[in-house]
């Protein structure tokens, strides 16, 4: 399965050289009573300098798991993580602090990761003191940070505390703290999920600018599909601790291959959708007084992981779990019924690709 | 009222006509925050009614006002936010004649709420009781709401389950054992327990991942054709509400600024803030558009600027923006009388200025990366 993930060639490739590698990263949770639970299952991707990755999928689908392992906020059950291609030893202490240096990780509540006790130039000042030269100038960099996230006048945002600011300001700082370590990689965790609709974009405009002017390394967690095609250069589509799909954004979300990649595409609201199922009544499938149909379980036990919700699954998918295998050079998918799922991707593949066994 | 409400046959209105009564008519509402540093007007003499059957997005920012004012129409906002104008009409079937809410004694009250308009309130992670299960809290509602005799009200607190899609297995389920999604069903659930006729629905989806939201809408939509009920639905997220609403109004800085029908705002935005919304989202349909945003923030509400608070943010604005009085006008080139705007100066057609700071496209044109 590694293998021939490894051999398709990042969207991203095209925009800077590679800055760090997840390579066949596994992580295991154990939850009581000899259970145990697969949040990573096997999964490889590239980052490189001035790319962008987005990893898209819904709550619990351990894309948050795999920024933080990529952080070295968790220890890997398997696998290794390469950074400028050199494998990552954040064991020790030191090890761990050169590595902040370079990987830096903003949050998705603006609300809850800034400090409510200190001011804005306090958070600020730490990490510049921490990563940065004794013979900087601190006062100078902080300001020029705040700047670059366009929280001006600066001197007067540095004195204020978080409660004073607006969500989109509150997540401007975490960006320039992020920052101030002058990272290689941004692991950006739902960077805009728990703003307004109305400052996503402004937010989303300002860290396509930060990666374009430090040629940062970033890895965009996101549930909105949407968002991935207007931000990344490739996208990830991760279920249950696996990729499913993966190829560039706008291919990805413009012809998806995999049916869960269909099923997110089909969910996210469509404007343009005036005759839309939901204003003519739901699914109109159901008559009055009848229970409604019960929701599947998420995650099947064997097999592929979205069998039990997947319209086409038949018996194999209860069987055996596809492996990841590549459609075209950049785009890839892991599902037995391709050719029934996306027959202008795959015409020729019988048996949606049981020729290639691993 | 009969002792078993969910079995009264109640005739739906297919659509809801413009001559129909409103369920629920808030009319000239204005509520103010009474701080040490001021008064923040939080709304400020808005006009919005709901009509029966009827699904009215109400969309805003955080701040905008659109919580306190639907939570003021309920009259559940307390100290130091205080109503100082204005008047709630309820006018629902089961009611004889229609009354105000904002002069309704207690006990009146105690009879309007839930029975009559229920709220699924934000994020089903801290509105359901931790300590009690799903059945306990059902049962709760039941028992306060409706006078009917405990194997009844269980029986009921089962089918509301039935009704939602959750198995009845988990009516001993506390919250922390529900997922995400099924937690807000059972909020959605506890609304509908004792079949009122209005439901306010705060943010309901907001928390979930698209797959859930979608599912959850879509159920929304299927129990109000069934039951006949009708919405207000508060949320920021315009892009849900042209697909789920009848009509939309868009609020900011505690003012209507354009009420219309999903497609007329869809179609032909008139103000300059729901321009800007429409704008805002990056759409996964069709070509890739140039997404331009709202720069800046909105308004300090202590001291409001004068005319149009939209003014500081706003492309199109002239010095004749700080005279407008922010009444709600027929939109000049509409063929729909109701859809109605606060900016009388700019149209549908009117071309949008050069867009200050536009986002240039990232991915576009990845050969022309400067590689640094």
């Amino acid at each position: 399965m590694t293998e021939q993930a490894i051999t398709l060639t990042s969207a991203a490739a095209a925009r800077g050289p590679l800055a760090m590698e997840a390579i066949s990263v596994s992580k295991d949770f154990r939850i009581g009573r000899g259970q145990t639970l697969h949040a990573v299952r096997d999964v490889s991707f590239n980052l490189h300098r001035g790319a962008v990755v987005a990893l898209v999928g819904e709550s619990g689908s351990g894309k948050s798991t795999a920024a933080r392992l990529l952080a070295g906020q968790e220890r890997l059950t398997s696998g290794t993580i390469k950074l400028d291609g050199k494998p990552v030893d954040v064991t020790s202490h030191r090890g761990f602090r050169r590595y902040k240096s370079q990987v830096q990780y903003v949050f998705q509540d603006p609300f809850a990761s800034l400090n409510p006790v200190h001011t804005v130039r306090y958070h600020l000042e730490r990490p510049v003191k921490l990563h940065q030269g004794r013979d900087t100038d601190v006062d100078a960099e902080v300001v020029t940070l705040m700047e670059q996230v366009r929280l001006t006048p600066a001197r007067q945002f540095l004195a204020k505390y978080p409660h004073e600011l607006s969500g989109g300001q509150r997540q401007r700082v975490s960006f320039a703290r992020a920052l101030a370590a002058r990272p290689s990689v941004l692991l950006a965790d739902e960077p805009v999920s728990m703003l307004d609709v109305s400052i996503r974009l402004e937010m989303l405009s300002l860290l396509d600018d930060l990666r374009r002017r430090f040629s940062l390394a970033m890895l965009y967690i996101t549930h909105d599909i949407a968002s991935a095609r207007y931000f990344a250069d490739e996208v990830l589509v991760m279920y249950a601790g696996e990729i499913v799909e993966r190829g560039p954004a706008e291919e990805v979300t413009q012809q998806p291959a995999h049916p869960y990649t269909q099923l997110l595409v089909a969910s996210a609201p469509d404007p343009d959708n005036l005759g839309s199922a939901l204003r003519r009544g739901g699914n109109g499938t159901r008559r009055p007084g009848q229970p409604r149909p019960r929701t599947p379980e998420r995650v099947a036990a064997a097999g592929c992981p979205f069998s039990p919700r997947c319209p086409l699954a038949e018996d194999r998918c209860r069987q055996e779990d596809p492996a990841l295998l590549p459609i075209t050079t950049t785009r890839a998918a892991a599902c037995w019924r391709l050719d029934a799922a996306a027959p202008e991707l795959v015409p020729g593949r019988p048996g949606g690709g049981s020729t290639t066994e691993i | 009222m009969t002792a078993n409400p969910g079995q009264a046959p109640v005739p739906v209105a297919a659509s809801p006509a413009a001559g129909q009564n409103p369920v629920l008519d808030i009319k000239d509402l204005s509520v103010v925050y009474r701080t040490p540093g001021g008064d923040v007007r939080a709304v400020d003499r808005v006009n919005l009614s709901l009509a029966p059957g009827e699904v009215v997005g109400l969309c805003g920012e955080s701040g905008s006002g659109k919580s306190t004012l639907v939570y003021g129409a309920c009259r559940l906002l307390r100290a130091p936010a205080v109503i100082t104008s204005g008047s709630v009409i309820y006018a629902g079937r089961r009611v004889t004649k229609p009354a105000d809410v904002l002069r309704m004694r207690p006990d009146e009250l105690q009879r309007l709420r839930w029975r009559e308009v229920a709220i699924v309130f934000q994020s089903a992670m801290n509105a359901l009781n931790p300590v009690l299960n799903v059945r306990d809290q059902l049962l709760d509602v039941i028992r306060a709401h409706l006078r009917i005799p405990r194997d009844e009200a269980r029986e009921r607190a089962a089918s509301l389950l039935d009704l939602v899609g959750i198995p009845r297995s988990r009516l001993r389920s506390y919250p922390h054992e529900l997922s995400g999604g099924m937690r807000q069903r059972v909020m959605i659930a506890m609304a509908l327990a004792t079949d009122p006729e209005v439901v306010i629905m705060d943010e309901p989806t907001t928390a979930l991942d698209v797959v859930v939201q979608r599912d959850i809408l879509a159920q929304i939509v299927e129990l109000k054709e069934e039951l006949g009920f009708s919405i207000m639905f508060i949320t920021h997220d315009l892009s849900l509400l042209l697909e789920l609403a009848d009509r939309i109004a868009v609020m900011y800085a505690g003012q209507l600024l354009e009420i219309g029908t999903s497609g007329e705002i869809h179609r032909e935005p008139s103000h300059p803030y729901t321009k800007g919304l429409l704008n805002s989202f990056p759409s996964l349909r069709g070509p890739r558009r140039d997404l331009a945003g709202i720069p800046g923030s909105p308004p300090d509400l202590r001291s409001p600027p004068p005319g149009c608070p939209f003014l500081p943010r706003c492309a199109y604005g002239t010095s004749a923006c700080e005279e407008v009085d922010m009444h709600l006008l027929p939109v000049a080139t509409s063929k729909d009388p109701d859809h109605v705007t606060a900016c009388p100066f700019v149209l549908p057609e009117t071309p949008a200025p050069p867009p200050r700071g536009a986002r240039q496209e990232p991915a576009g044109e990845p050969a022309g990366e400067p590689a640094t």
